[in-house]
This record gives C-alpha cells, sequence and structure tokens, in this order.
C-alpha cells in the first residue's frame, strides 16, 4: 500500500517550558490502514495525535500528508463527545460541511447518509443533552467523517464508555471504517482494543516528566484476518497479540 | 399540608398576595396610621386608579421606559465589543482592568451629578446614568460566557480550518449565551434603577422619579407607593421578557 502520512525525526517541547514531550519520533501510516497508539497514560500520545493534526507544530523534524485529490481534510474524535449542546444531532454532524461553506441538498443529503450510518435514525431532532454517552459518541463520529476525511484521529474515543457499549462502538467503528476510505490512526489505553482494531499497533514509551521524552518503541503489525467478528477476542493467537502488547508497554 | 402542596402556583402566589394585601389593611386599620405616614392598599388603589385616570402614570412610565430600554441597549452594545477584547487579549485584560473595576468601587449615585454637567441634554444624561448601571455586570457575564467554550470544542474547529469569524459565530457566541443572557436579566432589572437614579439627579418636570419626588414633598405617600408597584412592575416585566427570550434561545437545556 501507498503510504499515506510520514513523520520524519519529530521532536517536540511546550513551548511555555523545557519540558521535551516527544524526541525523534519516525513513522509512516499506509494508506487506507488502522494504525493503534498505546503507552502508558501521560506519555504523550496524545500530543503525537495533535501533532498529526496540526493543532500543534512539531519543534523539530517533519510530518507529511500525501497529497490526495480530495485534499487532507481531517476528522476528529476526542474521550468526551465534545457536541455542541445547542445543536441537535442533525446540525451538530452538519458542522464541518457548514464550516466549508456547503449548506445545499448535497450537503443535507451526506448528512443523513453519516447519521444513518452510525444507526441514529430516529434521532436527527434530539438535542446531546437527550442522548446516552454511547449515541452522543456515535453523533461525534459521523461528525469526524461527513466532509469525507481522509484522516480520522480517534484520541481514546470510547474511553468514557461503559465496557460493553465500548465493545459495540469498536465493532461498528471497523463497520464503518471498512465503508469508508479513510486512514485512521487511533490512542487508546485498552490492549484489547487495539489487537481487535489495528492492522497495526505503535507502542510509545517514555517519561516526559522525569526527563525521558517520548518515542515509539514498539511496532506490531497484528495479522488476524477480516472482517474481524467479536468472538475472535478469545483465540489463542489474539491472546499472543494482546501479551505481545503489553510486554511491549512495560519494558 | 397535602392539599396545599397540591394546588397549582398561580394560585399559591395569589394566595399570599392577597394575605398580603390584608395584613397590610389590618395593620394599617389598627395602627390608625395617618395616610401620609402609611397609606392603607385602598388607598393606594385609589390613587392608582386617578394617575391611571388621567393618563399621568403612563405618561411618566413611557417617559422612564425610554430612558430603560436605550440605557441598557447601549450598555450591552458597548459591553459586548469590549467584552470580546477583554476575553481575547490578555494584554487588553491587563491594561483596562483595573479602570473598570475601580470604577465600579465609586458608586453610580456619586457619578451621576457629573454626568448632568457634562452632558447638556437631559435625557441623554439620565440615559447615560442607566447605561453606567447596566455596563458592568453584563461585560463581566460577556467575558466569563466567552471563556466558557471547552478547549476541545476550539481544536475541533481548527482542526476543521474555521475561520476567526465561524469560530465567533458557530462557538464562541452560542456557548457565551446562558451566561450573556443570566447577565442580561440582572442589567435588566438594574437598568430601571439607574434610570431612576438619573431621574433623581437630573430634575426635569417627567419621569416616575419625577413623579416620586414631587408625591414625596407633598405628602401623598400613596401616588409613592403608586410609583414603587409601577417600577417594580415594569422592572418584573423586563425580567420576564428576557426570561422567555432565554427559554427560547436556550430550549436545548430542557432536558437539564
Amino acid at each position: 500500500m501507498d503510504t499515506f502520512l510520514t513523520v520524519e525525526r519529530v521532536d517536540y517541547t511546550f513551548e511555555d517550558g523545557p519540558l521535551s514531550v516527544l524526541a525523534d519520533v519516525s513513522l509512516s501510516i499506509p494508506a487506507g490502514s488502522f494504525v493503534v497508539l498505546v503507552g502508558p497514560s501521560g506519555v504523550g500520545k496524545s500530543t503525537l495525535l495533535r501533532l498529526l493534526a496540526g493543532l500543534l507544530r512539531p519543534s523539530s523534524g517533519r510530518i507529511t500528508l500525501t497529497q490526495q485529490s480530495t485534499g487532507n481534510a481531517i476528522g476528529i474524535v476526542f474521550q468526551r463527545d465534545n457536541l455542541m449542546p445547542w445543536r441537535t444531532v442533525t446540525e451538530n454532524v452538519r458542522l464541518p460541511l457548514e464550516l466549508q461553506g456547503r449548506n445545499g441538498l448535497a450537503a443535507s443529503r451526506s448528512v443523513q447518509a453519516m447519521i444513518d450510518l452510525v444507526g441514529l435514525a430516529g434521532f436527527e431532532q434530539s438535542y446531546p443533552a437527550q442522548l446516552s454517552g454511547g449515541m452522543a459518541q456515535r453523533v461525534a463520529l459521523a461528525r469526524a467523517l461527513v466532509h469525507q476525511p481522509t484522516l480520522l484521529l480517534l484520541d481514546e474515543p470510547f474511553g468514557a464508555l461503559d465496557a460493553l457499549t465500548r465493545e459495540r462502538m469498536g465493532q461498528e467503528l471497523l463497520r464503518i471504517w471498512q465503508a469508508m476510505p479513510v486512514t485512521v490512526f487511533m490512542v487508546t489505553h485498552s490492549i484489547s482494543e487495539a489487537v481487535f482494531l489495528a492492522d497495526e499497533v505503535l507502542v510509545m514509551g517514555g517519561d516526559p516528566g522525569n526527563g525521558r521524552p517520548a518515542a515509539i518503541t514498539h511496532r506490531l503489525p497484528i495479522q488476524l484476518l477480516r472482517p474481524r467478528r467479536f468472538e475472535v477476542q478469545g483465540t489463542a493467537e489474539f491472546l499472543e497479540y494482546a501479551a505481545a502488547i503489553r510486554a511491549a508497554i512495560q519494558q | 399540608m397535602k392539599f396545599l402542596n397540591a394546588q397549582p402556583t398561580w394560585l399559591m402566589i395569589l394566595v399570599s398576595f392577597v394575605g398580603l394585601l390584608l395584613g397590610w389593611h389590618l395593620l394599617v386599620v389598627w395602627g390608625a396610621y395617618d395616610r401620609f405616614i402609611l397609606p392603607g392598599p385602598v388607598d393606594v388603589w385609589r390613587q392608582l386608579m386617578i394617575v391611571a385616570g388621567d393618563g399621568r402614570l403612563l405618561k411618566h412610565s413611557l417617559i422612564t421606559l425610554s430612558e430603560v430600554l436605550p440605557g441598557l441597549a447601549i450598555g450591552l452594545l458597548i459591553a459586548m465589543p469590549l467584552g470580546y477584547l477583554l476575553a481575547k487579549s490578555p494584554l487588553a485584560e491587563r491594561l483596562l482592568s483595573p479602570y473598570l473595576i475601580a470604577s465600579q468601587a465609586i458608586p453610580v449615585i456619586a457619578i451621576a451629578p457629573l454626568l448632568t454637567i457634562w452632558v447638556s441634554s437631559t435625557y441623554w444624561a439620565r440615559v447615560l446614568v442607566a447605561t453606567l448601571v447596566v455596563f458592568f455586570p453584563i461585560l463581566i457575564n460577556i467575558i466569563a460566557g466567552l471563556r466558557s467554550a471547552p478547549a476541545e470544542l476550539y481544536e475541533l474547529m481548527h482542526s476543521l480550518q474555521a475561520t476567526r469569524r465561524q469560530i465567533f459565530s458557530k462557538l464562541e457566541l452560542p456557548a457565551a449565551l446562558p451566561i450573556l443572557l443570566a447577565g442580561l436579566k440582572v442589567g435588566a432589572t438594574l437598568s430601571v434603577i439607574g434610570a431612576l437614579v438619573g431621574e433623581f439627579v437630573q430634575p426635569k418636570s417627567e419621569g416616575l422619579g419625577f413623579l416620586l419626588v414631587t408625591a414625596r414633598y407633598q405628602f401623598k405617600t400613596d401616588l409613592v407607593f403608586v410609583v414603587l408597584v409601577t417600577l417594580g412592575t415594569i422592572a418584573l416585566s423586563m425580567y420576564g421578557l428576557v426570561s422567555a427570550l432565554e427559554k427560547h434561545l436556550l430550549r436545548w437545556q430542557v432536558n437539564k
């Protein structure tokens, strides 16, 4: 597969302090793949994600997104759904199109198609306060995908959900990813979620709080067959992958 | 007790209101107070009928309202851009906030006479006093409101290449609205006080403040009461209007 995104020798130091968070991070992400980043809390996973999103600039090094015909729009989902409480489900999903000045019939169709895809038909006119955590996160996912981004960034998207909802959302995410030509970069704490979802798991290590900036220490391709069903989580192969990642994190 | 709890709110308010009038009436009757010391509800009602009937009450109310509403509007129009500047620019905040806070330490009633010296128009001097009173609480709420949008929604807007103007209209303004409207509610009632203060220090033969002062000099205490009730009604109506606006604009909060 073609390389979609490359990170070359990126360092990142907080502007308002001498704290070096990332040092010499390099990685490449193939187009259309699903890459998951795991690592201890506070190691700098979200910082890397924000660098990829262009929300932060690297102190040194380079991040390159391969130019594609559709441009390089980005979709982001955070741990908290971050919907706008004053907008209905439809209005929340429509936001990225609105910002591009697209308000016509085609835009409305894309919004409805996205709402249908995430399984929220019937809730178009609901306000976020009326939705459960899982439903709100589905809206956030629809909002992140409605403008057909080439890169979908997920920052612990299911971290605030209960365990059962979380598993169901993981399966939903795979279904949606397979329906769309999008490259996914996801940060998570859950090792089993990482194995279940990823083409490749990146492990980040280091301790920026104590003077050891983080870097990618391991990369593990996950060669479980797709489409993956929930039952795969009980197989010996799955458990081996999970054990390997756990060992990598603890090194 | 159970019976009382089961009654609708409007009925309870009516009952307590009638009780209040009755208590007031009995107090006047038993105390045998002179009418210019404490008029009873019947006296006040009779006086209300007189000034309402000859059109004086409406005339003075409209004049006071014509000071209250522009005062509130101008206060809002100045507070909005200034609030945006202070919320966005730490430099502006550091430069201006000491003066803004110090200006609040001086009672408006003390500044008002100065305004009557500086502003030659009686009308605008009064409007300006109302503006001064409403300005600060609205400003504070605008700043707090504009800062209430969560950081991650800013990140979302930036990741979607939103312009400055889009971030303001689609994120900051709607996020600020609940706090802004709370400030406007306070401002709406304060603007009535402001206009009244303006009328006290800038005497001219019109406005509810003028009516109040004149009635006091003439020991028409029942007329003083009529003016007080009218002022209260105006302030409550403005509060009610902003509340209705709030209910409409913040209908997304219904289930919270």
